[in-house]
């Protein structure tokens, strides 16, 4: 007895190097920081360890039979087939099992349906394929787009830590409020998810969906679209950095600030002219960054999907129109417009890239105060 | 698994099999049709499964290698398509075909010419939707779900192809199940009263039913996506007062039982094999006839499970929290009973046993892992993971497909006249098992680890994973090819197969000789 | 040798049989249509979508319930690439349940075309759609605006003073959509010019 203990912890102290190593891949639901997401992860290791017990129950008196029970055996069969008492019995108990396991679950599920009292609302759209934030009461917004530079997903680059997993603004939550997603979306059904906070919400067209979290510890946390939405569904994470509130008060004044700076300097581009040199090189980052995932890096589009504009009469063609079609978007497409998301200088810099690019030789420039004229004219 | 055109008795009055192409395209005869679909179903298989080898070779690491995401959107979708109507779905029609009639004493199925037309649309179904993904812009590539507006409003403009393709797959699933319905209702032979029947043939009774009852609430979603994409409708257009999340609740009102179609002719053929190994009576026939009925019914119940972030109010998420755990109980009860027949009983492991076993041990993982994913706040997290892959191939592969499997080998020497090679059967099953565990387990931590499903590039801690996943895949679709070199095999010849070649199997199938003739109980038999 | 194919009797009853499940898959077809409005009836009893009514509410003078207070939010957002600015005049308000209320929310087209918009209104959390009646509300018609032309929509409403215990926020969002190229967009623009 005692021999057959020694061997048994021999055995699972001989595997516990393999944990270890198999530590950098999680093979678990994370226990996340927040109250609900611990709920949740208890939640699930209880019903895990119910269904393994269930499991080897039934597994095992099935191995049982499988074992002893053979013909090779010389066993004769019993003729038996039926039981009330044994079917009453196994249909009662798995109701008992249930109703045990429903009791906790719908007391998590009430308590995340409660999204009254939150401190910060912050109003989540998704679009293909990014994410736009909006602070509800500072009139704080911005969008949120992958990171990850082309070279590393097309291998060209080594793929490093957060590969797919970072973006360029983050959202930024203070922690220990009680803060309230308010969820929609502006073209198909994309999904809201970060693990940590056990939180994931379809963001609907034309409507809008409530979650809450309250993030207990300061980090950085690390999500996914959840809904398939097309092409680039993969490559739409959600990355938030939980902050003390103090800090995080300070991040908003800051971003506020910026924005109005960067909007009074926007004024200011009006009345300067850049060069071609400078448009070219601030328009390919623009492009790769907001264009090349439908129209491709190389300008040529996907046929049937999405145009490309190597050669189109759009980006050779009538300047107005291709400025227009950038800041208002194509109705009923992928095609976004743009004015709500680029300042006029990228938008300036992307479109006089697109009409110089990839022998599209028009030799043509587009100043802000060219884009800022169109939108305004269109008032 | 043609059944081959032995000299039929010469006291027999039926003529034989015509010859050539014309057998087959006018055939009336429900052996030669269960064969076709079971012909087909295996071609599309293949094609199916090799559009998984697509999906499994591009996320063997991270990074874009092989194609670019909107192909490997078209492979997702036209896999699911594939696998749930083309091969899955026909493949229980063909055994319906096969043996429905065999079972209940019958000389044919009762509409032996809507039968043929049932099986000769399907070509033409998938033809349809394989042809659309060489289209300018691509085949549908919205999942086989295909949520609106991404269906609708931005979907590619072959999206029409795939709405007639579903359309043509759903009338023949339909025109398939009527002629099962009446087969079973009005041509029992003399004495075969309803608790006679056997199970395969009852659960096949109430997916028949399923059939009828959602099949065409398909249609009515695929036409509705039809006219929103085409005919300025808005059905699920928030700006002309539709609703998206309206499109999910007509879907899975679909697609629920839709999964329960696919899986209560498994129940039927497990229930056939394992009292046959066993030499033991299926324990709890009737509380399996009731079992199935209730799971039949509480599928219509339970089609928000699917639904739980779209944002339902609290209620909602609670009663369908609530009926859906419930149908773990009667499905238990199948569990408990399968054991209960194995439990004293002498048993013998053929191939046919083995993919049972498997089934019953894989079935139930998949099982409690729907359990699982019933627990609303729980399905917060796994919702749209792998965790839900796993989940569901779990039931659908190790589930269906293997029921499907056992079937075959079960019923081989009966359609062929010869045994199958049963060494090369084993080494199938073996391989089919370790593989399949090997694609599929690890899929339960990518999903809990938080990686979801349909994309075509992950994050670096899923890589190690991914590529267990994808060698397990890879070996999984070359078994089949073990497979598929069996039953050739044993059509074109081996050691001639007994008219009962299992020793404790039960039925009518049975009493005819081996390969079973052209026609068979012309005269009814007399059930005691 | 002289037994008939026993499928013989039974023809006729394959037919009636078959007529039968017929009618199941047509009427199953029909079904799926019937389970729009059907989902629409369902949802504005249970506020499942958090959809309100389009049909403007009665006041007809309940009494105010002044113990408590319900905060009501607006949001008000425009779809994808609509180029029309659209804001409520205040974000939130506090209000008695039974209470009359006005709110007002700004547009603004941007274009230098006419064009149509539609607002569509959600309610979070969705089951107190049913609690929030409208007496009048831009949402119920289309709005043609000229190009330019600003706005100022108006919005009355109540909530209902059996606004459940224990709730106390309510957000109601307007997605504006540009219904210009729509027949119904098209109707609408025609109204307004010949007015």
């Amino acid at each position: 007895m005692l021999r057959t203990a020694t061997r048994l912890t021999a055995g699972v102290g001989a595997l516990l190097p393999l944990i270890t190593a198999a530590a950098e891949t999680p093979l678990n639901m994370t226990k996340g920081v927040t109250a609900v997401s611990q709920d949740v992860y208890q939640l699930h290791m209880t019903i895990f360890y119910i269904c393994c017990v269930i499991g080897l129950i039934v597994f095992g008196v099935m191995f049982w039979s499988i074992i002893h029970h053979r013909k090779s055996k010389g066993v004769k069969p019993a003729q038996f087939h039926e039981s009330t008492k044994v079917e009453i019995f196994w249909t009662a108990v798995p109701l008992l099992i249930l109703i045990g396991m429903a009791i906790p679950a719908t007391q998590v599920l009430m308590n995340m349906d409660d999204t009254s009292e939150a401190d910060v609302t912050v109003l989540v759209t998704g679009s293909q394929w990014k994410w736009h934030y909006k602070y509800i009461d500072d009139d704080v917004e911005y969008y949120s787009l992958l990171a990850t530079p082309r070279a590393e997903i097309e291998n060209k680059l080594a793929k490093t830590d957060n590969y797919l997993l970072e973006v360029d603004r983050p959202l930024v939550l203070p922690i220990g409020k009680k803060v309230r997603f308010l969820m929609t979306s502006d073209d198909v059904i994309h999904s809201w998810w970060v693990p940590e906070f056990a939180v994931k919400k379809d963001a609907n067209p034309g409507f809008i969906n409530e979650a809450w979290t309250r993030i207990d510890e300061p980090g950085t946390y690390r999500g996914q679209c959840a809904e398939l939405c097309g092409k680039d569904h993969g490559f739409m994470p959600i990355v938030v950095i939980a902050k003390p509130d103090t800090e995080y008060r300070a991040w908003l004044t800051n971003l506020k600030a910026e924005q109005a700076q960067a909007k009074a300097e926007e004024q200011k581009l009006l009345a300067m002219s850049m060069s071609m040199e400078e448009l070219m090189a601030e328009g390919e980052k623009v492009y790769l960054a907001a264009c090349a995932a439908c129209h491709q890096p190389n300008g040529e589009g996907l046929k049937g999907v999405f145009p490309g504009l190597k050669g189109s009469p759009l980006t050779i063609g009538d300047i107005n129109g291709h400025i227009d079609i950038v800041i208002h978007g194509k109705k009923g497409t992928a095609m976004q417009a743009f004015d709500k998301q680029l300042s006029l200088r990228e938008l300036a810099a992307v479109i006089t890239y697109e009409r110089n690019a990839w022998g599209n030789d028009t030799g043509q420039m587009v100043q802000p105060k060219d884009v800022d004229a169109r939108i305004k004219s269109a008032i | 698994m043609s059944s081959v055109a032995e000299p039929v008795d010469g006291h027999e009055h039926h003529h034989g099999p015509a010859t050539g192409l014309k057998r087959w395209l006018f055939t009336t005869n429900h052996k030669d049709i269960g064969s076709l679909y079971l012909w087909f179903s295996f071609a599309m298989f293949l094609v199916g499964g090799a559009m998984a080898m697509v999906i499994r070779a591009e996320l063997f690491q991270p990074g874009l290698q092989l194609v670019d995401p909107n192909f490997f959107n078209q492979m997702t979708t036209v896999h699911g398509l594939i696998m749930v109507f083309g091969a899955v779905m026909p493949a229980f029609t063909g055994l319906a075909n096969w043996m429905i009639p065999m079972m209940i004493g019958a000389p044919d199925m009762a509409l032996p010419r809507m039968n043929n037309w049932s099986f000769w649309i399907l070509p033409f179904a998938f033809s349809m939707l394989l042809f659309s993904l060489f289209t300018e812009g691509g085949g549908p590539n919205f999942g086989w779900t295909f949520y609106a507006p991404l269906s609708t409003t931005y979907s590619p403009e072959s999206t029409a192809l795939f709405v007639f393709a579903v359309h043509i797959m759903g009338i023949s699933s339909i025109m398939g199940a009527i002629n099962v319905v009446v087969t079973i209702v009005n041509m029992r032979a003399p004495g075969m009263t309803w608790m006679k029947l056997p199970l395969f043939v009852w659960t096949w009774l109430i997916t028949a039913f399923l059939l009828i009852a959602v099949m065409p609430v398909l249609a009515g979603a695929v036409t509705m996506v039809l006219t929103d994409k085409y005919f300025g409708t808005s059905f699920f257009d928030a700006a002309g007062g539709g609703d998206p999340v309206m499109f999910q609740h007509i879907f899975w009102f679909f697609g629920h039982p839709e999964v329960y179609i696919m899986i209560l002719p498994a129940f039927g053929v497990v229930s056939a094999i394992i009292p046959a190994f066993s030499r033991k009576p299926l324990f709890g026939y009737a509380s399996m006839v009731y079992a199935t009925a209730s799971i039949a019914i509480l599928s219509f119940l339970v089609w928000a499970h699917h639904m739980f972030t779209t944002g339902m109010p609290l209620f909602g998420q609670l009663f369908f929290m609530y009926c859906t755990m419930l149908i773990a109980v009667p499905t238990g009860v199948k569990v408990f009973n399968w054991v209960a027949t194995m439990w004293r009983g002498a048993l013998t492991f053929e191939v046919p046993m083995l993919f049972a076993v498997a089934f019953v041990i894989l079935f139930t993982i998949g099982g409690f892992s729907g359990l699982m994913l019933a627990i609303t706040p729980v399905d917060f997290q796994y919702h749209d993971t792998y965790f839900v892959v796993a989940h569901f191939h779990y039931v659908l592969v190790t589930g269906a497909v293997f029921s499907i499997m056992a079937a075959v080998y079960y019923w081989l020497p009966k359609w062929t006249g010869h045994m199958y090679d049963e060494g090369l059967g084993k080494m199938h099953f073996w391989c089919s098992l370790i593989s399949v565990n090997v694609l599929f387990f690890p899929m339960h931590f990518l999903g809990l680890a938080g990686m979801p499903r349909r994309i075509p590039d992950y994050a670096l801690q899923f890589a190690d994973i991914n590529q267990i996943v994808s060698i397990g895949g890879f070996a999984f679709g070359l078994s089949q090819l073990i497979f598929l070199w069996l039953v050739i095999k044993c059509v074109r010849g081996g050691e001639a197969a007994a008219a009962k070649p299992w020793e404790g199997s039960e039925g009518l199938e049975w009493t005819v000789p081996s390969p079973a003739p052209y026609h068979t109980f012309t005269t009814p038999p007399e059930v005691k | 040798m002289s037994e008939r194919p026993h499928s013989q009797p039974n023809k006729p009853d394959h037919r009636r049989l078959l007529i039968k499940l017929g009618f199941a898959v047509l009427g199953m077809f029909g079904f799926a249509f019937a389970l729009v409005p059907l989902y629409d009836v369902f949802c504005d009893i249970t506020g499942l979508n958090g959809r309100t009514s389009d049909v403007a509410a009665v006041y007809d003078g309940p009494t105010i319930d002044t113990s408590r207070k319900v905060t009501i939010e607006f949001i008000a957002r425009t779809q994808g690439e609509m180029p029309w600015g659209f804001k409520p005049t205040v974000k939130r308000m506090s209000v008695h349940p039974g209470e009359m209320h006005m709110a007002e929310f700004e547009v603004h087209n941007l274009t230098g075309r006419p064009m149509v918009g539609q607002a569509v209104p959600s309610v979070s959390p969705g089951t107190l759609a049913t609690y929030l009646h409208k007496t009048e509300c831009f949402c119920f018609n289309q709005q043609p605006l000229a190009p330019g032309e600003t706005k100022a929509l108006p919005l009355r409403f109540f909530i209902d003073t059996d606004f459940p215990e224990g709730m106390t926020t309510i957000t109601l969002s307007y997605t504006l959509f540009d219904i210009t190229d729509t027949e119904a967009g098209i109707a609408a623009s025609q109204a307004a010019a010949s007015r």
